[in-house]
């Protein structure tokens, strides 16, 4: 099995389903950061059969708020001196930019390339976004 | 302040700003002669990227009775637009000739994109099903003005209520009104969606009820506001066949309404409004449009801030 070692310092996103891991990497800029970061992908799991973990040495200042939103299952830990010092609460994010496309094929941004896809949420227990443009309501479920 | 403002979404103004546009509108009707020149030397753009006939000359005709003028486009066929441009570039260059604009667009939220890159005002006269907040103008102006107020009122919706969004835009509108009951007319296929009946009237606390047959709401309404029901919502021809004539509204059905009931229509008819009513003083379907054109008026004086 492959082996990485545990960090010292910085933030393990774990559970995260295997073969998003790499979506994750880049929507967070990963590639281009000049600090240690690792992508595991088809690491053993006990509770997904199979999962992908990141882990980023020395940094914690990223913006998770959208992890909640690509997958509810991810966690994502601070480490310090290699014990856990906080356990980040994901959750859906209020407004989402550039994340999600509008599924209605009526919408302006089907067309126009350029403009940001914003999202509100409008509720929280059924997962529902509402689009800035045309209004349509967008469940994340089916994202 | 409307000054220099957007009007993309019925809701973007409170219901103070809807009243200086109405009251603005009054005055207009009023006078019409004192208003022949307050726009002189300003230009409305009209960029209709599909066509519509009344919206259009409803915006033209507004303009010239201003005293301003007008220039745009009625068919994108005819436009740079036929080249690939976007909207953003389009309602960018329109602002460096014109002072405000006016934007009919088939995809839903384009006016609202142009809004965000224009440094004049953007008013949508209709993107695509979604909103149409010139025709909840109108519509609310016509009820002011005949009824003289938009309160304690019963308004009957009639028709196509699943796909008509005149009428989501007028419920959302009303329901900002005191003691406005609704009473929804339409064959189950074509009830409001639920968002209309969860959001807007349950949770405004808007009383209203679900009816199948002009006829047995009627007496109890003080307005009717009537839309076409299309054959082609429903799923099969006997359907639309067994139902189309409950939702016309003939001279024995206007019997059994009080005599200070109003008839509304967005317009254009087909067949949902029978001919024969149309010199019943209580048909004020055509008044409606016209009452469109000064709304329209008001509106632009307003976005433009001219005196």
């Amino acid at each position: 099995m492959l082996t990485i070692n545990s960090i010292r310092n910085g933030i393990v996103i774990d559970h995260v389903s295997a073969g998003l891991g790499i979506k994750i990497f880049n929507y967070l800029g990963l590639e281009d950061v000049d600090y240690a970061v690792a992508l595991i992908m088809n690491a053993e799991s006990r509770k997904l059969g199979k999962k992908d973990i990141i882990k980023i040495e020395n940094h914690i200042d990223l913006d998770y708020t959208v992890l909640g939103l690509l997958d509810p299952n991810i966690t994502v830990d601070i480490i310090e001196n290699e014990v856990i010092r906080e356990k980040i609460k994901l959750s859906l994010p209020d407004k989402v930019e550039n994340v999600i496309k509008c599924k209605n094929p009526r919408c302006i941004t089907s067309v126009e390339k350029y403009v940001t896809n914003v999202f509100y949420l409008v509720d929280h227990a059924k997962g529902e976004y509402r689009c800035k443009y045309c209004d349509e309501i967008n469940k994340v479920s089916e994202l | 302040m409307l000054k220099g403002r957007h009007l993309i979404d019925p809701m973007d103004f409170s219901i103070e700003e809807l009243d200086e546009v109405f009251d603005l509108a009054g005055k207009i009707i009023l006078n019409p002669e004192n208003y022949t020149e307050v726009c002189k030397g300003r230009l409305l753009a009209t960029l209709f990227y599909e066509p519509s006939t009344r919206t259009r000359f409803s915006f033209e005709a507004a303009m010239l009775r201003l005293g301003g003028q007008v220039i745009g486009f009625s068919e994108p066929g005819s436009s740079s637009v036929a080249k690939g441009e976007s909207v953003a570039d389009t309602i960018k260059t329109v602002a460096c000739y014109a002072d405000i604009a006016v934007m009919r667009h088939p995809k839903e939220g384009a006016p609202k994109v142009a809004s965000m890159f224009s440094e004049i005002p953007v008013i949508n006269a209709g993107d695509g099903g979604h909103q149409h907040p010139t025709q909840t103008l109108t519509d609310l102006l016509t009820i002011r003005t005949i009824k003289g107020r938009i309160s304690n009122l019963t308004i009957g919706f009639c028709g196509d209520l699943k796909f008509g969004r005149t009428v989501h835009s007028l419920i959302k509108a009303l329901s900002r009104y005191e003691n406005i009951k609704i009473v929804l007319i339409s064959p189950s296929e074509l009830k409001v969606p639920e968002y209309i009946t969860n959001e807007i009237l349950i949770k405004n606390g808007i009383q209203f009820e679900e009816a199948e047959r002009i006829e047995d709401v009627i007496e109890k309404l003080d307005i009717l506001y009537m839309t076409r029901v299309q054959k082609e919502r429903f799923f099969n021809e006997d359907d639309y066949v067994r139902l189309k004539d409950r939702f016309i509204l003939d001279k024995e059905k206007m019997e059994l309404a009080s005599k200070d009931m109003i008839v509304l229509h967005p317009l254009p008819r087909v067949n949902e409004i029978s001919y024969e009513i149309d010199d019943d003083p209580r048909a004020c379907y055509f008044k409606q449009a016209k009452f469109g054109m000064f709304v329209r008026m008001a509106l632009i004086a307003k976005l433009l801030g001219v005196k």
